[in-house]
């Protein structure tokens, strides 16, 4: 793994993020994201550990698990505005960005739920005699919650190819971890029998040799792994935060926790991370302009894919084609 | 023909389905040793590969099974008790159910959960005697309660078979109903298709689940003065419109009986449905459990709960006398 792809991966999210924000603000994007700057060098560093079949499942905070893990950014931004163009075809939004073509099992709105899904999976393709290995990213807040914790003893029991990798940015939306975690988090692994490690989640090479070892690991049938990543989440909790006016961080702190960038972390030389930044500055004008001219999806197919046996639901009175019965 | 209970129809469709398609496996607590009768055999059978003796983690089970049928799998999950489904509505509701619009028809998620013993078991009080059909029917999930052997045996297939999450309730009180089939000819029956078990022309009793037994033993007892059609809608959600119409437009009048509650219930919904769709001549009524009920343990308290063959008769004799609007 060279430093240059993974810097690529990492630009590519930061200005995904970035030019996102600015969607949000301008009412391209409806409803908000959750940014995920500062946090890059996580999913970088741990999707360049994984192979094209292998499977993740992200979070409320997903965008950069599901770029680092190879959707296209360009209908990932579509998919953000809500077009027809989409990944999910609209129909998933910032929080359920999905490509099962690549292994992504989506984005989750629900904090802690893609951990017992990441093992089921797991579990059926390690049945059906593959070395596929599934990723479960989730956050600080997520060890708080008993399914979680239930997905821990089934990975271990069964000794499950998984890998969950804990994104300690300190916060769960305002509350600290101080004051939200009895014990350490990687404590809560090893009670499992799940070998752990605390690692420097600003350094997307620290975090791929924690993963490259954890995925070795899985594959060769020595079950799960669990890897707390420690970053700092620059920006708000979500694009409402500031509407909301809520203060929970000092601007010390946020100057401090800004002052170490994942992407000033790898040492690259100027020529290559410009070439990298104007590809990716290429990248994102095309998504963008993408994303903008795409269609919006068709009112009356509000209620298609509901059913993957294509059953249709009666009218309500909510579709805009339907009259009030 | 032979004697087949509801029971062993069960057992007996779990089997086939096995033998048929290596992609099923069941999932849940004590199956290995089939405390509850169903799974029996099965382990010897298929091995644990396929056959999953769960610890106690609702939660984690339950979306385990997703994230298995995300990856291929068509798991079946024996819950020991109806009020379990409260702990994994979210599992369920929310994640399983949603995954296939959310992500735009890229996932399916064929998981079959199956609660062999639903309502009252007489003695078993608050916690085990729900019967909670009407939530996962509310919300849209695939919701089936078989009211005999055959259908026991003929829409478990198909819940399996089909390609989205299904809830099979099995009531307790319909466990042990046997009756004379034609085992040869035992074969699936189509989710959304209801099943008139008796012929009449006065009066349309929607019964639900086991239901069906008291419903066409009150239409025998008041068959020379009322002529009564039993409807089994056999599966809530999709739930049978056009055939409920069919015998509405005859009869002109309908009662239903329901073993849940009456706020928000399935019986409310089909009345409600009826006075907006269809033709009939009198008020409707309904027989269910009070509003919010809870079952209370002494046993005459349960009884005083539960809908009544009592109540249904009186119900039709209101029905059929009352004048038309
Ligand atoms: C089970 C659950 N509880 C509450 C919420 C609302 N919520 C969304 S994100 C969030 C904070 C999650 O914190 P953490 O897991 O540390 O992830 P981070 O936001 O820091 O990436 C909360 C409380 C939710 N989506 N799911």
């Amino acid at each position: 793994m060279t430093d240059e792809s993974m810097y690529r991966t990492m630009r590519l999210i930061r200005r995904f993020e970035e030019r996102s924000i600015e969607l949000v603000h301008s009412g391209h994007i409806v409803g908000g994201i959750h940014p995920y700057i500062g946090q890059e060098a996580i999913a970088a560093g741990v999707c360049a550990a994984l192979r094209g079949d292998d499977i993740i499942t992200s979070t409320h905070r997903g965008h950069g698990h599901v770029l680092a893990k190879g959707a296209d950014p360009v209908r990932m931004l579509a998919e953000l505005t809500g077009r027809a163009t989409g990944l999910n075809q609209g129909r998933g939004g910032s929080m359920h960005a999905a490509d099962f073509s690549k292994g992504i099992y989506g984005a989750n709105g629900i904090v802690g739920a893609g951990g017992a899904i990441a093992a089921g999976a797991a579990w059926a393709h390690r049945n059906d005699g593959s070395d596929r290995v599934t990723v479960s990213f989730f956050g600080d807040g997520a060890v708080n919650q008993g399914v979680l914790l239930e997905a821990f003893n089934l990975a271990a029991l069964w000794r499950l190819p998984v890998l969950f990798v804990c994104e300690n940015n300190g916060y769960a939306t305002t509350l600290t971890v101080a004051q939200a975690v009895a014990g350490s988090i990687t404590a809560r692994a090893e009670a499992f029998g799940i070998p752990s490690v605390s690692v420097d989640g600003t350094d997307a090479r620290a975090v791929y040799d924690a993963a490259r070892e954890a995925v070795e690991r899985g594959r060769a049938g020595g079950g799960p792994s669990f890897i707390e990543c420690t970053a700092y989440r620059f920006d708000a909790h979500h694009t409402w935060e500031h509407k909301a006016r809520v203060r929970y961080r000092s601007d010390d702190e946020v100057a401090a926790g800004r002052s170490r960038d994942p992407l000033d972390v790898l040492d690259l030389p100027a020529d290559v991370r410009g070439a990298i930044d104007a590809e990716i500055e290429a990248l994102l004008a095309e998504a963008v302009a993408f994303a903008l001219d795409s269609p919006a999806p068709d009112p009356a197919g509000a209620l298609d894919h509901l059913y993957a046996t294509g059953l249709r639901t009666r009218d309500g009175i909510g579709l805009l084609d339907s009259a009030v019965r | 023909m032979a004697k087949l209970s509801y029971l062993k129809a069960l057992s007996r469709a779990l089997n086939d389905e096995m033998a048929r398609d290596e992609h099923v496996c069941v999932l849940g607590e004590d199956i290995g040793v089939a405390v509850n009768n169903v799974t029996t055999g099965l382990l010897a059978k298929y091995g644990p590969q396929r056959v999953v003796d769960t610890p106690l983690s609702e939660q984690a089970f339950t979306s385990f099974a997703t994230g298995a049928a995300l990856a291929g799998k068509r798991p079946v999950i024996e819950f020991q008790i109806p009020s379990l489904l409260f702990l994994v509505f979210e599992q369920i509701a929310n994640q399983a159910h949603k995954f296939s619009l959310m992500t735009g028809g890229q996932a399916k998620v064929p998981v079959t959960y199956f609660v062999p013993g639903s309502g009252s078991r007489s003695g078993w009080a608050g916690q085990h005697s729900d019967h909670p059909y009407g939530l996962f029917a509310h919300v849209g999930v695939k919701t089936v309660v078989p009211a005999t052997p055959e259908d026991a045996y003929g829409l478990f297939l198909s819940a399996i078979r089909d390609d989205d999450p299904v809830v099979l309730f099995a009531p307790a009180q319909a466990l042990g109903v046997r009756a004379d089939v034609d085992i040869a000819a035992l074969d699936a029956v189509p989710l959304g298709v209801g099943r008139v078990h008796r012929e009449g022309t006065d009066v349309t009793v929607v019964a639900v689940g086991h239901l069906v037994q008291d419903a066409l033993a009150v239409a025998e007892q008041l068959a020379d003065q009322i002529s009564v059609e039993v409807f089994d809608p056999r599966t809530l959600y999709p739930f049978d419109w056009a055939g409920l119409a069919a015998s509405v437009h005859k009869t002109g009048r309908l009662v239903v009986i329901d073993d849940s509650n009456r706020m928000c219930g399935i019986a409310g919904e089909i009345l409600a449905t009826a006075a907006e769709e269809m033709r009939l001549t009198v008020p409707p009524k309904r027989v269910t459990r009070p509003d919010g009920a809870v079952l209370p343990f002494a046993r005459e308290l349960d009884l005083a709960v539960q809908p009544h063959a009592d109540q249904l008769l009186t119900a039709i004799q209101e029905v059929y006398k009352s004048s038309p609007r």
